[in-house]
């Protein structure tokens, strides 16, 4: 079963709620070995804060703007996708991840077609 | 036995194993409404069979099997499911005869539906309704009347509760030693929460929902069967049986709510006492206790005293403070302050409410708690406007009867 992990990290505009100490890099990719020797990852990116937002209007009209679309308090900031047993296992390595300590990670089951 | 009489065998095997079936075939297959389905179109071939072949020697196995049957047809129809079926590698169940399935012998695999119900993964109020639904047996009609909703919008919460687990995959499956620890309070809380809302609904009219507190110690006893080792199953069971023991006690025959104080306690049941006590022993016995077990070694001590005056309060105010240190909440400073007023005296009790006063303001039992002892000092007009606080915040009828019946004494009214 495939999960999606969204590594949330807290908008820099709310520096005053951010905990003490983020984690290092050195966590991260301890972390990313430990997820990919156990045969899990699949995939799994840092994400760049420059966010631009693409949206077709009804008439087809192409709407650009700067920015991720939606204003929210954490943006997402890199994200795995893994191959586990089951949610519990998910759960794990999400809480496993340094993301969770800093922000929060939101695990997403990739939604299963049947096959044709 | 035919005719009639089968019938009701139906029914009778099927309200006592239902929750065993339903176990262990979702954990089979993963999927409980599935497990649901197949479970209703066994009962319904047992009704249209039993009356006319006799009854099976050993009728949950058969409504086993002829519901496991069922549920592999209707995967090998569901292509969406052959994938599941390949990993389960079920197929072979299909040639299973009917007589060499000893239901007896098949383990009790309830402690993983009480793991998937009770998963932290699902909300609160779906964990608690999937539990009275799959755990305790409860209809979706009955699940909903216990939370006062209508039916419809029970079934909607069950229908999602259920997609999550299968769209998420939560699994069936109890937790390894290492994790037990962390999952198990979860599982305890939710039948905790159910006893308390049978116990003590915090709305609606009935001051003792007794269904629901019987089902909450109905399921208690199963998981303290399945954990017979974990201190703090028993320490649960041991609660909620000490408290039980009371209810006779708690409403007299107008239906006003009866404090402990004024309670008759020859009312008191003597057998659940006499075994709460026991399971107290164990649940307090070694390093490290919980909540639950420090929570009947108090009930205990009412239950054995003679009277509320003859009650140990030392011993009480103690196994709070204890209590507060593994568990510090505003609800157990307010326990533990009522306790010492009794120990101490009015006065000592009132500094440590007005303590909690900030964390508890729209909390009714603190008002009334002041009230309470407000009315004891003497400060009448203080105490009458604690009531009419506690009076505006009660959400149950019974309790506000009570509040309405001192406020009157105090204004004369």
């Amino acid at each position: 079963m495939k999960y999606l992990l969204l590594l949330n990290t807290p908008s820099p505009d709310l520096t005053d709620e951010l905990p003490a100490e983020a984690p290092t890099e050195e966590e991260f990719w301890a972390f990313d070995k430990a997820v990919t020797d156990a045969g899990v990852k699949l995939d799994g990116n840092a994400l760049d804060e420059n966010a631009t937002t693409v949206r077709v209007r009804v008439n087809g009209e192409r709407v650009v703007t700067d920015g991720p679309f939606a204003e929210t308090r954490e943006i997402v900031g890199g994200y795995y996708l893994i191959d586990v047993p089951d949610l519990d296992a998910a759960l794990d390595w999400a809480a496993r991840c340094p993301g969770a300590r800093y922000g929060t990670v939101e695990v997403r089951p990739i939604w299963e077609f049947p096959q044709p | 036995m035919t005719g009639p009489d089968a019938a009701g065998c139906v029914e009778a095997v099927f309200r006592e194993g239902r929750s065993r079936l339903l176990a262990l075939l979702a954990a089979r297959f993963g999927d409980l409404d599935l497990a649901e389905e197949v479970i209703s179109e066994a009962v319904e071939a047992a009704l249209r069979r039993w009356p006319v072949d006799g009854v099976p020697d050993k009728p949950l196995a058969w409504l086993f099997t002829t519901a496991r049957r069922k549920a592999v047809d209707r995967i090998r129809r569901d292509r969406t499911y052959a994938q599941r079926l390949a990993e389960l590698r079920v197929e072979s169940d299909r040639t299973v005869p009917t007589h060499e399935v000893d239901f007896d012998d098949i383990p009790d695999e309830r402690l993983r539906l009480f793991f998937t119900c009770c998963h932290p993964a699902l909300a609160p109020e779906a964990q608690i309704a999937l539990t009275l639904r799959c755990l305790a047996g409860l209809t979706t009609h009955e699940v909903a009347r216990a939370f006062l909703v209508p039916t419809a919008t029970m079934a909607q919460r069950l229908v999602r509760a259920k997609r999550k687990i299968r769209a998420a995959r939560i699994p069936f499956r109890v937790p390894g030693p290492d994790e037990l620890a962390s999952r198990l309070p979860g599982v305890l809380r939710v039948v905790y929460l159910v006893f308390t809302q049978g116990y003590a609904p915090s709305s609606g009219d009935d001051l003792v929902r007794a269904d629901l507190a019987d089902e909450a110690v109905r399921l208690a006893r199963v998981l303290h069967r399945l954990l017979p080792d974990e201190r703090e199953v028993t320490g649960l069971l041991a609660l909620l049986l000490l408290t039980d023991a009371r209810r006779a006690a708690r409403i007299d025959a107008a239906g006003s709510q009866v404090l402990l104080e004024h309670q008759d306690r020859a009312l008191w049941d003597a057998d659940l006492v006499a075994e709460g006590r026991r399971l107290v022993v164990p649940a307090l016995t070694g390093p490290g206790v919980g909540p639950y077990a420090v929570q009947a070694a108090i009930a205990a001590l009412h239950d054995e005293a003679d009277s509320f005056a003859a009650t140990d309060w030392p011993q009480i105010v103690a196994l709070y403070d204890v209590l507060l240190r593994i568990e510090p909440s505003p609800l157990v400073a307010l326990n533990r302050a009522v306790a010492v007023a009794v120990r101490d005296g009015p006065d000592a009790g009132l500094v440590l409410l007005d303590g909690l006063a900030g964390d508890l303001s729209d909390y009714h039992l603190l008002h009334a708690a002041r009230a309470d002892l407000l009315r004891r000092l003497g400060r009448r007009a203080e105490a009458a406007a604690a009531y009419t606080v506690a009076l505006d915040l009660a959400g149950n009828e019974a309790e506000r009867a009570t509040f309405a019946r001192r406020l009157a004494e105090l204004t004369g009214g």
